[in-house]
C-alpha cells in the first residue's frame, strides 16, 4: 500500500462490514472506499439500509456483536485506525473524529446535565487543561461555555446547568454539535443532522456546520437521505446503495449530469419547486435484503436501463474528471432507454 | 418537584390509610370470641366489674364509634393496653422496634450491594457463564421458600462449620447498654469492637435470608433495565465521544438503569416487613416480627392489631417513598 | 405476511395448539409442566403411592435417618420425624394441602379478579372508582402480615387459610384484567359488537374476554406458586393446618427444634415445596413466551 497523499485525512479501502444473525449474514457494507480531504465536506447519500451509517460508524469503530467489521483499511491522518488498540482508538473518538446522531433527544443522555456531557468530552481527551484543582474547573467551564456561544445557544452559563429535555428540538441538536466539536476534531460525521428537525431549523443547523467548519478548517462528512442539502453544502457526493457506493464525483457535476440509474432516480424523485407541474418519479421496487446476495448488479430489479450485461459482478469506473459509477452502460453513450 | 405537588401526593394517601385502618378495625370485630371474657381469663371477677372492663375498652358503645374512636386513638399512637404484657401497646412494639428496624436495614444493604453489582455484570457479559448463573440465582431467590433457607443456612454454618450463632441478637456474654437500640451502632458508639463483631456474626444469617428474595428482584430489574440502557443512542454517543468503558458503564449507564432499580428497591423494602414475621421465627429474632406471631398464640389482639397497622401504614409510606424517588431521580418525568 | 396475522387475534383451537407447541419445544419449561403433573398426582393418589401411614407414630423410630445412612431403612426411604412419622409419607400427602390450597385460592381469585376486572375496565364510573379504591387499600397491605392478621382473627384450618388468602389474591387479577380490558375495549370489534346491540354482558364476557384470557393464565401460574408459599409460611407460623394433617410448611417446623441432630426432617419437606414452587415459575415463563409474544425480549 501506497502512503496516503497528503490532501487525504480520510481513506478507506474495500470496507467489508456484516451482522451476524440467525438468517444469515448481512452484508450491509460491502467493499466500500471513501476517501475525504483536508477541509473538504462530502456528503454521503443513500436510502436508509443504503449502508451509509453503518460504513462511518465502521470508521469509528462504534460496531457491536452481532455486527463485525470483516475487511478493509482505515486510514486516518496517516495512522490505520483498526490496527489501534480500543485504547488507541478512544483517545481518537471525540478528539479527531467527532460524530453527531439523527435525534440529539436520544444521543443527548437524559440524566445528565449538558454541561457535564460536553465537559467529560474535554476531561477524557484533556488538552492543555490545568492539571487539577479550581483551576481546572474553571478551564473546563469556560471552553464549555465557549462551545455554547460558538453553536448559538443564548446564556450558555445558565444552560450549563440544565438537562437535555429543558432544550428546543432545535437547541438540543445545537448541543449535540457542541460536544462533538468541543475538542476541535479534524473531522465531524454528521450522521443525518437535520432529519429530526423543522425545515426553518434545518437550514440553521446546516449553515452552522459550515461556518464552524470554515471557522475551524475541518473536515464533514454528512451522511443524509436528502440531495437538497448536498447540493448546497458539499464539495463532493457519494451515493450508496444496498452497501455499495454507486456513484461518487464532484457535486456539480453528479447533480447535474447523474450517470447512474440509481442516481437519476433519486434526482427524479425530489419534488422541485423550480419545476412546478413536472411529475415527481418515486423509485419504485424495494432495496433488496442484503443476505445471500447473487454477483450482479444490486440496483438490477429496480432499474429502468437493466439488461442481461448487468447480472454480472459490476466494478466502479470512471465517468468523467474525477467521477466514477458503478454501472455498464456508462460507456453506451448517452441515457438508455426501455 | 414543586413542594405542593409533594403535598398533594401526601393528601392523596389520606384515603387509602384510612381505608387500611378500617380494615384492620373490621379484622379485629370480626373476631370470634368476647375480648372481655378473653382479658379476664381464668381470673374471678364479679359482672359489675366485667361491665365496667367492657365500658373502659369502649366495648359497649355501637360499632361505628368505636370505628371512629380506634382511627382517632390509632392516629395519637394509643392502641390501648395489651392484654398479656399488661403495659401499653405503644411502648410493648417500640421496645422491639429497633431490632426489627435493624435486621431490615441490613438486609436492604446486603441486597443493595449484590444485586446491583451482579445485574450490572450479568447485562454488560450478556449470555455468559455469569449472566446464566445469575438468571438461575435468580429464579432460586424466588422460589426458596424463606424459612427453610434460613434453616439451611443454620444447619450450614452453625450446626455443621460452628461459625455463626444459632439465634438471637447477641452472645450471653456480650452486653452492651443500649443508646440507640440498634446493637450494630451502639457497640461502636460503646468503642466496644468485640460486642459490635459478635452482633454483626448474629445478624448475618438472618439478614441475608430476609434479603434474599429482594436481591433476586433487583438484579433482574438491574439486568433488565441496563441491557435497555446500554441499546440506546446516548449510549453510542458517549462512545463516539471516546469516553472510556468504565465512565460509559457507571454515569451513562447505571445512573439511567438504576432509576427502576431504585423504586422496585424501596417497593421491595415493603416486602420485606412480611418476611421478617418468618426470619425472626427461624433465628429467635427479638423484634416485631416475632412479637406478632407470639402474641397470636396468647390472643394478644390489641397488640397485633396495632403491630397489623403500623406494618400496613408503613408499606404505604414506602410505596410513596418508591413514587418520589422515581421522580427525583428521572428527570425527565416532571411531577 | 398470512391473514392470521391481521385479523383478530381469536383463541381458535389451531392458536391454542400452536402456542402449546410452541411451549413443548421449550425443554426446561416442558420439563418443569411434566413435574408439576407429578406433584398433582401424588397430591390425587396419596393414599396408593405413600408407603406408610402418615399419621403413624412410632417411638422407636424416633428421628430415624434417611435409607443411605447408618440407622436408617429403606421403609422409611427419607427418615423419620419426632413422632416416628414417616417422612416421605408425609411430604406426599402433604402435597394435597399445597395443591388444594394453591389452586383453590388462585380459581377463587381468578374467578372474582376477572369479573371485578371486566367491571371496572369496561363499564368505567362508579363501579371503576369503588373496585378501583378497594384495590388500592389492599395492596396497602403486605400479603404475608395481611394473611396473618386474619389467619389471627378467624383461628387457624384449611378453609381459613384459602379465605384469608383469597381476601387479597384477587386484586392482582383484578388489575391485570382490568388494564387489559381498557386496552380492548376501544378496539374495533368491540365497538362493532356495541354497534350490533349486543349487551354488556355479552360483550364483556364474549368479546372481550376470551382475547384477555391468555395474560391472566400466565399470571395465574406464577401467582399458583407464590400462594404456596404463602400457605407453607402460614404452616410455618403455626397458623395454617392444624397437627397431625401432614403439611410442608408444618413439617419445615417441626425439624427447626432438631437440626443439632436430625437435618432430614426440616430438609425434605423445603425441597419438596422449592421444586414445586420452582416447576411452577418456569413453567409460567415458558407459558407466558409460548401464549404472550408481547413478553418476548
Amino acid at each position: 500500500m501506497t502512503a496516503p497523499l497528503p490532501g487525504y485525512l480520510l481513506e478507506v479501502a474495500g470496507l467489508r462490514t456484516a451482522f451476524h444473525t440467525r438468517a444469515g449474514a448481512v452484508r450491509a457494507v460491502d467493499g466500500v472506499d471513501v476517501i475525504v480531504r483536508r477541509g473538504e465536506c462530502l456528503g454521503v447519500v443513500g436510502e436508509s439500509g443504503s449502508g451509509k451509517s453503518v460504513t462511518f460508524a465502521s470508521v469509528m469503530g462504534l460496531i457491536r456483536p452481532p455486527g463485525q467489521i470483516e475487511a478493509g483499511t482505515v486510514r486516518f491522518d496517516g495512522q490505520d485506525l483498526r490496527t489501534l488498540s480500543p485504547r488507541q482508538m478512544r483517545a481518537i473518538r471525540g478528539r479527531d473524529i467527532a460524530m453527531t446522531m439523527q435525534d440529539a433527544l436520544t444521543a443527548l443522555n437524559p440524566a445528565l446535565t449538558v454541561g457535564e456531557q460536553i465537559s467529560e468530552v474535554l476531561e477524557a481527551h484533556d488538552e492543555g487543561l490545568p492539571r487539577r484543582g479550581p483551576a481546572r474547573r474553571r478551564a473546563i467551564t469556560d471552553r464549555a461555555v465557549e462551545m455554547l456561544r460558538l453553536v448559538g445557544i443564548p446564556s450558555p452559563t445558565e444552560r450549563l446547568r440544565q438537562y437535555p429535555h429543558e432544550f428546543s428540538g432545535g437547541m438540543r441538536q445545537r448541543m449535540m454539535i457542541a460536544i462533538a466539536l468541543s475538542s476541535r476534531p479534524k473531522l465531524l460525521i454528521a450522521d443525518e443532522p437535520t432529519t429530526a428537525l423543522d425545515v426553518t431549523i434545518q437550514a440553521q443547523v446546516l449553515e452552522l456546520i459550515a461556518d464552524i467548519r470554515a471557522k475551524l478548517g475541518m473536515s464533514v462528512v454528512l451522511i443524509t437521505h436528502d440531495l437538497a442539502v448536498v447540493a448546497e453544502h458539499c464539495d463532493r457526493v457519494m451515493v450508496m446503495y444496498a452497501g455499495e457506493v454507486v456513484e461518487e464525483g464532484p457535486t456539480q457535476a453528479v447533480i447535474g449530469d447523474p450517470r447512474h440509474p440509481y442516481t437519476k432516480g433519486l434526482l427524479a424523485s425530489i419534488p422541485r419547486p423550480a419545476l412546478r407541474g413536472e411529475k415527481i418519479h418515486p423509485i419504485t421496487g424495494q432495496v433488496p435484503e442484503l443476505i445471500n446476495l447473487p454477483e450482479q448488479c444490486r440496483f438490477h430489479s429496480r432499474c429502468p436501463e437493466a439488461g442481461l450485461g448487468c447480472l454480472a459482478r459490476i466494478h466502479m469506473q470512471s465517468s468523467g474528471p474525477g467521477r466514477k459509477a458503478r454501472c455498464i452502460r456508462l460507456h453506451d453513450g448517452g441515457e438508455a432507454h426501455g | 418537584m414543586s413542594l405542593t405537588k409533594l403535598v398533594e401526593r401526601l393528601v392523596q394517601l389520606v384515603p387509602v390509610l384510612l381505608g387500611v385502618s378500617v380494615i384492620v378495625f373490621l379484622m379485629m370485630a370480626m373476631t370470634p370470641g368476647d375480648p372481655v371474657q378473653i382479658m379476664i381469663g381464668d381470673q374471678n371477677v364479679s359482672a359489675a366489674q366485667e361491665a365496667q372492663l367492657r365500658h373502659d375498652l369502649g366495648l359497649d358503645r355501637p360499632a361505628y364509634e368505636r370505628l371512629a374512636l380506634f382511627i382517632g386513638h390509632a392516629a395519637t399512637g394509643n392502641f390501648g393496653e395489651s392484654f398479656y404484657y399488661k403495659r401499653p401497646v405503644a411502648q410493648v412494639i417500640a421496645e422491639r422496634l429497633p431490632a426489627t428496624i435493624e435486621l431490615s436495614v441490613v438486609a436492604l444493604l446486603i441486597a443493595l450491594m449484590t444485586a446491583i453489582p451482579l445485574g450490572v455484570l450479568a447485562a454488560v457479559k450478556k449470555n455468559s457463564v455469569l449472566d446464566k448463573l445469575a438468571t438461575v440465582g435468580s429464579l432460586l431467590g424466588v422460589s426458596l421458600p424463606g424459612f427453610w433457607f434460613g434453616i439451611l443456612l443454620l444447619m450450614l454454618f452453625a450446626v455443621q462449620l460452628h461459625i455463626l450463632p444459632v439465634s438471637g441478637r447477641m452472645g450471653f456474654a456480650t452486653s452492651i447498654k443500649p443508646i440507640t437500640g440498634f446493637l450494630l451502632i451502639d457497640t461502636l458508639l460503646r468503642g466496644d469492637p468485640a460486642a459490635f463483631l459478635d452482633a454483626l456474626k448474629h445478624i448475618l444469617l438472618p439478614a441475608i435470608t430476609l434479603g434474599l428474595p429482594m436481591t433476586a428482584v433487583l438484579m433482574r430489574v438491574t439486568r433488565t433495565s441496563m441491557l435497555e440502557v446500554l441499546r440506546q443512542d446516548y449510549i453510542t454517543f458517549a462512545e463516539a465521544k471516546g469516553l472510556s468503558r468504565t465512565r460509559i458503564l457507571i454515569r451513562h449507564a447505571l445512573k439511567n438503569a438504576l432509576i427502576p432499580t431504585v423504586s422496585v428497591a424501596a417497593i421491595e423494602t415493603g416486602s420485606l416487613l412480611g418476611g421478617n414475621m418468618i426470619v425472626e421465627t427461624v433465628f429467635g429474632w427479638p423484634g416485631l416480627g416475632r412479637l406478632v406471631v407470639d402474641s397470636i398464640f396468647v390472643r394478644d389482639y390489641p397488640l397485633v392489631q396495632a403491630a397489623v397497622l403500623l406494618y400496613a401504614v408503613t408499606y404505604v409510606l414506602l410505596n410513596f417513598v418508591a413514587d418520589i424517588l422515581y421522580t427525583f431521580l428521572n428527570p425527565r418525568v416532571k411531577l | 405476511m398470512s391473514d392470521a396475522a391481521v385479523t383478530r387475534p381469536t383463541p381458535s383451537q389451531s392458536l391454542l395448539l400452536r402456542n402449546l407447541a410452541v411451549f413443548a419445544e421449550n425443554r426446561l419449561a416442558a420439563g418443569s409442566a411434566i413435574l408439576v403433573l407429578i406433584f398433582v398426582a401424588l397430591a390425587l393418589f396419596a393414599p396408593l403411592i405413600a408407603p406408610q401411614d402418615p399419621n403413624a407414630t412410632d417411638l422407636f423410630r424416633r428421628l430415624q435417618p434417611p435409607a443411605w445412612q447408618a440407622g436408617g431403612d429403606w421403609a422409611h426411604v427419607l427418615g423419620c420425624d419426632a413422632l416416628g412419622r414417616d417422612i416421605l409419607s408425609r411430604i406426599i400427602y402433604g402435597s394435597r394441602v399445597s395443591m388444594l390450597v394453591g389452586a383453590t385460592v388462585v380459581f377463587i381469585a381468578t374467578s372474582i379478579g376477572i369479573l371485578a376486572g371486566l367491571a371496572a375496565g369496561y363499564l368505567g364510573g362508579w363501579v371503576d372508582t369503588i373496585i378501583s379504591r378497594t384495590v388500592d387499600i389492599l395492596l396497602g397491605f403486605p400479603y404475608l402480615i395481611f394473611a396473618i392478621g386474619l389467619m389471627a382473627m378467624m383461628g387457624a384450618g384449611l378453609g381459613n387459610i384459602i379465605l384469608a388468602l383469597v381476601y387479597k389474591e384477587w386484586v392482582i387479577p383484578c388489575r391485570v384484567v382490568r388494564a387489559e380490558t381498557l386496552a380492548t375495549r376501544e378496539q374495533e370489534y368491540v365497538e362493532a359488537a356495541r354497534a350490533l346491540g349486543a349487551s354488556n354482558r355479552h360483550i364483556m364476557l364474549r368479546e372481550i374476554l376470551p382475547n384477555i384470557l391468555s395474560p391472566v393464565i400466565v399470571v395465574s401460574t406464577i401467582r399458583m406458586a407464590n400462594v404456596i408459599i404463602l400457605e407453607a409460611s402460614l404452616s410455618f407460623l403455626g397458623l395454617g393446618v392444624q397437627p397431625p394433617t401432614a403439611s410442608w410448611g408444618a413439617m419445615v417446623a417441626d425439624g427447626r427444634a432438631f437440626i443439632m441432630q436430625a437435618w432430614w426432617v426440616s430438609t425434605f419437606p423445603g425441597l419438596a415445596i422449592l421444586l414445586l414452587v420452582l416447576a411452577l415459575n418456569v413453567a409460567s415463563q415458558g407459558l407466558r413466551d409460548a401464549f404472550d409474544p408481547r413478553f418476548h425480549e
